[in-house]
């Protein structure tokens, strides 16, 4: 099975279960961290400038490394994005779609935020 | 204190006030201004603007609450109508009296209407107040066409009035030309030929007897017996001064018309001032708005009992006519006797020009600009400052024809030249503040100096006085940073030094838009940390991934580790820490170009424990992962070496220390060899020196890598001192001026001027701005820290140094193979 195949979105209605991640506490400001949920890597995003949460996969599928989570984060426009530290490929958080080249877009996921806990939803 | 009343409420009596109140305070004068209008003072040179905009607030001097903010007690609405000068008292048309100690009178002016038949009549008006606009307006959205009295300056700004309100325009002038107190015949024909081309009608040496219609004006007749069918008129041939309480107050009066007043400004009564348009100096009314500013300014310090005069003014002007640039400067007509005219005529282009030169040749007395008045500015300094002129005067206005340059740059002006006659403002004025405040946006220097402020005809100067001085800072080409950031990098440099900015997001909220990128935010990181040399771990997110984990990441998502070691000068006692800990960690190992130890492989949750071990061992930070200082080579220099001249190794470890942790717009390296063999390769360095007998060569600007380019030549056979002091100040000149990114080699290409520029900014001192450069440099290296060392002892920065974040665990995909005896990351996209 490929990473690909692996990673794949999950839409708010099609949630089964939040996963609490961690605190919201310990995120940086507009930035992200990862968190491993069952063999998977899930790049988790406090864009505080927006007051948005995002996740994606933390894999990166221009070279397949697990690195997402340390992308910067900005906008394209108005569209949020997260730049890889590698080769700056640029994917939308909202949609995961690459924003600067063909690359295959990121799987994303929902995110909540409860009592200063923050959940990821998956199926 | 004492008390001003101020009768009139116009651009005058508004400079008027602003520049009492910037000198005194309400404790000394208390302000009180009296306006015949309704609303506040307004921009009436720009009034054909109301037209297109309708709109008041735009053309306001300053808004209402402007007035009390400054503690000015405006009365609008009221209109003075006698003066007691026993009783020193004022009252209005309401009734209401008010006391003065000094009064000013900025009565301004009413439009002139000659005495003539059926002036009365409906859609008959003058074009002074926004009143009157209100009404042509009103009156002219239910005609087809207009009528201007009047082919002069205001009549041809009434004429792009009636114009921008869709009317067929006939513009009718009493003189055989167009604007004849300004232009000569070529050029006035040239203006015309322009007016008619916009679908304006011209009627010359027509003497307006008649205007004739039953109740509304449906015809003019002339003199000449010829008549101009027409729905409205707008008169606008010339002002008289608004000197009405002159009679009853007993207060003298000029030929002309006007308060008459001496050099001080005073009337006959020395408590009583007159200014603007309503004065009369030596039989004078100025109708401009920069001889008014002028005397106000000269009314304040008066009052102020600074000894300040007025000396008639230059009626010089430049306009935007209907579209049309026209100029008129000096001896315009040449009416001079013997003067010298040259003039440029292009029908095609529609440019007229001519000067007119001194009957010696050797000066510029005047002149006219029809069509491109570009060279006004620069031709009226040189025709104020009588500068000399080019050996062929003709390029003033052609400019240089092949061979050199003709002279003349703007920054060759005198700092005394006057650059805004409006606000009095000196090319020194503006070159200084640019300088001292560290301006980049030319708002700011408009703001700061007032330049340009006034009728605008100087903005291109000024404009191309803020770009030739941040030129001569080394600014080239206005290059913004992203989308986010409308400003170069060397704007943002002084920004964010001037505004004391010290985090990204004060920068983005003040300056920029949107969220931010990954161009700008490791740009802006770099701009900070150069200028506060801050940790920057405090704002990891904006940072570059090596510099968010102060270690650069390589395949597979590991990281490698250098430490310094300044000058490539290492003990056997490191070299054998950096062996334990490399083996402890399963790291790889290679000597870099840079001559220290890289350790590759390491994951992100042991850097902190290697870099403990590291500190442990007296390691510092190498900030091999940051645009900063990398390392400064040596050879080995004359302690060893049977050839070396000086001791290379140990100026390198001084310069390195003296360096370390300088961030810049790329990563920096330098180089000292002990003699002309040169085995440190300074010559392919940032900076890098090469000792010869009598001390060292200074060279700058070289680099290996993609495009290697050989360093050049700034400073010969000079001492160590002064080697540093030149190094200080090549390093932050280059660090304030660069592009983000740019090398030094790249920089020098873009830098105009090239290295000879650069020698005399930074040995001759050329700028003025060594010491400021040296101070700078020292506040860098003050604020020198190891980042390592603080990460180590902070808690919090330790504790992002973890893959996961609900997991202690290190990333299971990261994956190495082995090669000779040691490891390397497997293949890209292999992941396990």
């Amino acid at each position: 099975m490929t990473e690909e195949l692996i990673y794949q979105s999950v839409s708010p209605e099609n949630v089964n279960e939040w996963f609490m991640a961690c605190e919201e506490s310990e995120f940086p400001e507009n930035g992200g961290l990862c968190i491993s949920f069952q063999g998977l890597q899930i790049a988790v995003f406090n864009f505080s400038r927006r007051q948005e949460w995002y996740a994606t996969q933390n894999l990166c599928p221009h070279k397949k490394q697990m690195i997402l989570s340390r992308g910067m984060i900005g906008s394209d426009g108005d569209e949020p994005k997260v730049a890889c530290p590698f080769h700056k490929k640029t994917f939308s958080l909202k949609s995961g779609e690459n924003l600067n080249g063909n690359e295959c877009a990121l799987a994303t996921y929902p995110v909540k935020v409860e009592q200063g806990k923050v959940y990821v939803g998956i199926r | 204190m004492k008390k001003v009343i101020v009768v009139g409420n116009g651009m005058v009596s508004y400079k008027f006030c602003e520049k009492l109140r910037e000198k005194a305070s309400a404790d000394e004068f208390k302000i009180t201004v009296y306006g015949e209008e309704l609303i506040p003072a307004y921009d009436r040179v720009h009034l054909s603007e109301y037209f297109s905009s309708e709109s008041t607030d735009l053309l306001l001097m300053a808004p209402a609450d402007w007035y009390q903010e400054h503690a000015i007690d405006l009365k609008t609405g009221q209109l003075v109508t006698s003066i007691n000068r026993d009783q020193k008292t004022i009252t209005t048309h309401t009734g209401i009296s008010d006391q003065y100690d000094y009064l000013i009178l900025a009565t301004g002016s009413r439009p002139l209407v000659p005495p003539i038949t059926g002036s009365d009549k409906k859609g008959v008006f003058v074009y002074r107040t926004i009143e009157d606009l209100d009404q042509i307006i009103d009156y002219g959205r239910k005609v087809k066409r207009g009528a201007i009295l009047g082919g002069g300056l205001l009549g041809l700004e009434a004429g792009k009035a009636l114009m921008d309100l869709g009317l067929k325009t006939q513009v009718i002038e009493f003189s055989h030309r167009l604007m004849p107190r300004q232009l000569d015949n070529a050029a006035s024909k040239m203006l015309q030929q322009k007016i008619e081309d916009l679908g304006i009608e011209v009627y010359l040496n027509k003497n307006t007897t008649s205007i004739n219609g039953n109740g509304k004006l449906t015809s003019l007749g002339f003199s000449d017996g010829t008549s101009l069918n027409t729905d409205m008129l707008v008169i606008s041939c010339g002002i008289i001064s608004r000197d009405e309480l002159a009679e009853s107050a007993g207060l003298e009066k000029g030929k002309r018309g006007g308060f008459k007043v001496n050099s001080q400004l005073q009337t006959n009564d020395p408590r009583i001032f007159a200014i603007g348009e309503a004065a009369s100096y030596e039989d004078m009314v100025y109708g401009l708005v920069a001889p008014g500013y002028d005397m106000a300014d000269v009314v304040v310090k008066n009052l102020l009992a600074e000894k300040s005069f007025f000396r008639g003014a230059d009626m010089s002007t430049k306009l935007k006519l209907i579209g049309i640039d026209v100029a008129s400067f000096g001896d315009a007509l040449g009416e001079t006797p013997n003067c010298v005219p040259i003039s440029f005529e292009d029908k095609n282009a529609g440019v007229f020009k001519r000067i007119n030169l001194s009957p010696d040749k050797k000066k510029l007395i005047g002149g006219i600009l029809v069509g491109d008045a570009e060279q006004y500015g620069m031709l009226l300094q040189i025709t104020q400052n009588e500068m000399a002129i080019p050996p062929n005067p003709e390029d003033l206005i052609l400019g240089s024809r092949g061979g050199e340059p003709g002279g003349n740059a703007i920054l060759d002006l005198p700092d005394s030249a006057q650059i805004c006659s409006c606000e009095n403002v000196t090319k020194g004025d503006i070159t200084n503040t640019i300088k001292e405040k560290a301006l980049t946006d030319l708002k700011e220097v408009r703001a700061c100096t007032k330049a340009g402020t006034g009728c605008g005809a100087c903005s291109p100067m000024v404009g191309d006085l803020f770009s030739a001085t941040l030129k001569s800072m080394g600014h080239t080409v206005r290059k913004t940073l992203c989308a986010h950031f409308d400003f170069t990098r060397q704007e943002l440099y002084s920004l964010i030094k001037v505004k004391e900015i010290k985090s990204y997001e004060q920068l983005l909220n003040q300056y920029g838009t949107g969220d931010g990128c990954e161009t700008c935010k490791p740009a802006v990181a770099s701009l900070l940390a150069s200028i506060w040399n801050d940790t920057i771990l405090k704002q990891d997110t904006i940072q570059d991934t090596n510099d968010r984990f102060l270690a650069n990441i390589q395949k597979g998502g590991s990281y490698s580790v250098v430490p310094r070691v300044p000058g490539g000068e290492i003990t056997p006692d490191k070299l054998i820490a950096i062996g334990s800990i490399a083996k402890k960690y399963d790291l790889y190992t290679k000597i870099t170009g840079g001559q220290r130890i890289d350790m590759f492989g390491a994951k992100i949750n042991d850097l902190p424990k290697i870099w403990r071990e590291l500190i442990d061992a007296g390691f510092e930070s190498g900030h091999a992962y940051g645009k900063a200082l990398r390392t400064v080579k040596s050879c080995v220099g004359s302690s060893w070496c049977r050839y070396g001249l000086h001791d290379s190794v140990s100026f390198a470890i001084e310069i390195e220390n003296r360096y370390k942790g300088l961030r810049s717009p790329h990563k920096l390296k330098g180089a000292v060899s002990g003699c002309r063999r040169e085995c440190a390769e300074a010559q392919c360095k940032d900076f890098g020196l090469i000792a010869t007998e009598a001390g060292y060569n200074l060279y700058v600007c070289g680099n290996g890598g993609a495009n290697p380019q050989h360093a050049k030549l700034l400073a010969g056979d000079i001492d160590e001192k002064t080697a540093i002091k030149y190094i200080d100040r090549f390093l932050m000149f280059y660090i304030r001026t660069a592009e983000p990114l740019n090398r030094t080699s790249v920089w020098l290409n873009k830098l105009e001027g090239g290295i000879d520029y650069l020698k005399d900014v930074v040995v001759n001192d050329s700028l003025a701005i060594g010491e400021e450069l040296e101070k700078d440099m020292q506040a860098l290296i003050a604020a020198y820290h190891c980042e390592w060392h603080r990460a180590v002892n902070d808690e919090n920065m330790m504790k992002k140094f973890r893959h996961f974040a609900n997991s202690d665990d290190s990333d299971p995909t990261q994956d190495f193979v082995p090669m000779r005896e040691m490891k390397k990351p497997a293949e890209w996209g292999i992941t396990k």
